[in-house]
């Protein structure tokens, strides 16, 4: 029996870019750090030690050990940052879906020539540098910043709030960068609405509101489900607005990751940090996928 | 049925049970809805028929609250609905589009307007198995819309609008979005469930047929206007105007002047020698310029000249359309005039009588001609 030759066909180029891609820029890094976090760290150049030792044989020996993973149980600090990490991206995301909704449910129900512009105004921030708007908030937040000023000038307090530096200030830049992402999914569901459903639930005796809680809300859930996944997720792991606008008891687990390659140079831990990290995030994004699937199941 | 006992009592005072009052309705510079007044009574499957845009589904809209007239009076059961909100009427609308709820179960989309109403769980579901069974679905009550068909879709959707025992019925082309073998049935359902139920309807439709099968009266609209309202037979057989005769089925117009008024009135058209006897009727004056239509099914063709001496006329046969059940002639006068007669195939003979280019004979009643002044 003849053996099917294998033929390079632009058809099997194409598939194969994006899965080459990935194996380059992702998994060849996630293995490399998965390979990290195995190891120990050494005074020397690179700062870790071997995780596999050639013996000789057919395969390399490990050597390495879960030393690290059982370190980061040990001590409070990783512990206290994955759980604060994960309330403020909760909280966030809260806040960012009683915000984004009513702003996503009145761009898609705006008349047609408005919601484009609208729409633009979600999506102009992206057009400056996202840490340039970050810094911009320390402008604003500071103590001799505008919002105190205004404050001040108009009477209302009589010396500068303490805005910056604070958890207050961590949840207004997150709340800011990542309200698009929630805004942005949810007008995509609503605006798929079709109105007759409301109005022939007005007909079956609905008021506005209950046709909303009956009606518009149950079926926005995958647009809600897809925001605040986006949203969660990479708030997360936010790096920049926590180490910007946080202040010194604003525990994040971007920062600790940050603190660790940086400051302590202990490869190994931070990358295992970042390891117990990215299997925190894949539960949330196997059930958002989970509920994704549902919902293309039942509107084909 | 003893559950619908509730909205079979009589009017309190014998006034009809919907009323439009001088109902307009604009949007900004266009006039949907013209100064229509109508009145429909209990128990009526009422039929709004018109063309596409004529005004007839925002005449619907307005009965179910859905828009606000912008002058008039709407009243149902003596009671002025004007300015109640669509949630606050005895009224229930089949959508065009069926609008169900595609997060609900077929269950809970007949329950929704039930549970809206606190109704005891237990009587909701005594209720919505009424419904399920009135529609022929009893065993699809756990499915979700998208799991029906189009024709059960439907069923659901009726389901739905009666599962409250509305005063009124509004139905928006709801035979619209089937295929024509189901229509026909589905056409019989609706009026079975019509005479079970007791319910007054509403339908609205750009579809003759479906108007001239359902319903008890038709009103036949055009730019906003309501051009005449009677039964299927009146509206067929005696159209007020050249807009419902050619409306409804098709129709031969012979434009023409008043020539004489004795038994007939005689109608003499301009270029072809041809005289035009009708029946007299109100309003007709020697001279005036009319109209006369005749139904293609009224004339008949022949090869031999017919004893009438009035209303008959020879020409040449210029197509035939085999239908079926009857063939449609193309007959074209003296002067090019192009007249259609149909007739019922009554023989199954292989051999046609009549034949493409065949000189023929055209001829009909008085009673057929059918004199417009509009």
């Amino acid at each position: 029996m003849k053996s099917m030759p294998f033929r390079i066909t632009g058809r099997t180029l194409a598939v194969a870019a994006p899965y080459v891609w990935l194996l380059i820029f992702f998994l060849a890094p996630f293995a490399i750090v998965l390979k990290l976090s195995f190891a120990e760290p050494l005074i020397a150049q690179p700062p870790y030690s071997a995780v596999f030792e050639w013996a000789g044989g057919l395969l390399p020996n490990f050597t390495g050990s879960l030393d690290n993973y059982q370190f980061l149980l040990t001590d409070d600090l990783y512990i206290n940052a994955y759980l604060n990490s994960i309330k403020i991206a909760m909280v966030s995301t809260i806040l960012c879906l009683l915000i984004g909704y009513p702003m996503a449910y009145g761009i898609a129900r705006a008349p047609g020539a408005w919601r484009n512009a609208l729409l633009m105004l979600v999506i102009l921030p992206f057009w400056t540098s996202f840490l340039i708007r970050v810094y911009a908030w320390i402008g604003i937040l500071k103590n001799n910043g505008i919002l105190n000023n205004v404050l001040l000038g108009l009477g209302i307090i009589d010396e500068p709030l303490q805005l910056l530096h604070n958890n207050f200030s961590v949840y207004i830049g997150i709340v800011y960068s990542y309200l698009p992402f929630m805004i942005l999914p949810l007008y995509a569901n609503l605006a798929r609405m079709d109105d007759s459903l409301l109005e022939s639930a007005a007909d079956l005796g609905c008021r506005p509101w209950q046709a909303f809680t009956r009606v518009t809300l149950p079926l926005s859930i995958p647009g809600i489900i897809a925001g605040s996944m986006l949203v969660f997720i990479p708030v997360v792991g936010e790096f920049v607005i926590p180490e910007l606008l946080g202040g010194p008891d604003t525990l994040m687990i971007g920062k600790v990751l940050w603190n660790e390659f940086f400051q302590n140079r202990d490869w190994p831990v931070a990358s295992s940090v970042a390891i117990a990290m990215l299997v925190l995030l894949v539960i949330p994004i196997v059930i958002f996928q989970h509920f994704q699937n549902k919902d293309s199941e039942s509107n084909p | 049925m003893n559950a619908v006992e509730s909205v079979t009592g009589s009017s309190s005072d014998g006034s009809p049970y919907v009323r439009i009052e001088n109902v307009t309705k604009r949007f900004g510079e266009f006039v949907a809805v013209d100064n229509v007044s109508l009145d429909i009574e209990r128990k009526e499957f009422f039929a709004l028929l018109g063309a596409s845009g004529c005004g007839k589904s925002t005449l619907l809209r307005m009965l179910a609250g859905l828009e606000k007239p912008t002058e008039g009076r709407i009243l149902i059961d003596g009671q002025d609905m004007t300015n109640v909100p669509p949630y606050e009427r005895p009224v229930n609308m089949m959508f065009q589009s069926y609008a169900l709820f595609p997060h609900m179960s077929v269950e809970d989309n007949i329950a929704f307007g039930l549970k809206q109403d606190r109704m005891p769980v237990a009587e909701i579901n005594k209720r919505v198995e009424e419904m399920l069974e009135l529609v022929q679905l009893g065993q699809f009550g756990k499915r979700k819309p998208h799991q029906l068909s189009g024709g059960q879709r439907q069923r659901v959707a009726l389901a739905r609008s009666l599962a409250k025992h509305p005063k009124l019925l509004l139905l928006d082309e709801p035979l619209a979005a089937l295929d024509k073998k189901l229509r026909e049935q589905t056409q019989f359902e609706l009026m079975n469930i019509q005479d079970e139920t007791g319910i007054t309807f509403i339908v609205v439709t750009h579809d003759q047929e479906e108007a001239m099968v359902l319903s008890t009266r038709i009103a036949v609209m055009n730019q906003g206007v309501i051009q005449q309202i009677g039964s299927p037979n009146e509206v067929y057989e005696y159209p007020s105007s050249r807009y419902v005769a050619d409306f409804l089925g098709s129709v031969n117009l012979f434009e023409g002047e008043v020539a004489s008024i004795n038994q007939g009135i005689e109608i003499r058209l301009p270029q072809a020698d041809l005289h035009l006897v009708a029946n007299n009727r109100d309003n007709v004056t020697i001279g005036q310029n009319v109209a006369v239509a005749i139904r293609p099914e009224k004339i008949s063709v022949s090869i031999d000249k017919p004893n009438e001496l009035t209303n008959q006329c020879q020409g040449k046969v210029d197509e035939i359309a085999y239908q079926g059940s009857l063939s449609v002639y193309q007959v074209k006068l003296a002067d090019g005039r192009m007249v259609k007669v149909s007739s019922p195939n009554q023989v199954r003979t292989a051999k046609r009588t009549i034949d493409w280019d065949d000189s023929v004979w055209l001829s009909w009643d008085t009673d057929a001609c059918v004199v417009l002044i509009d």
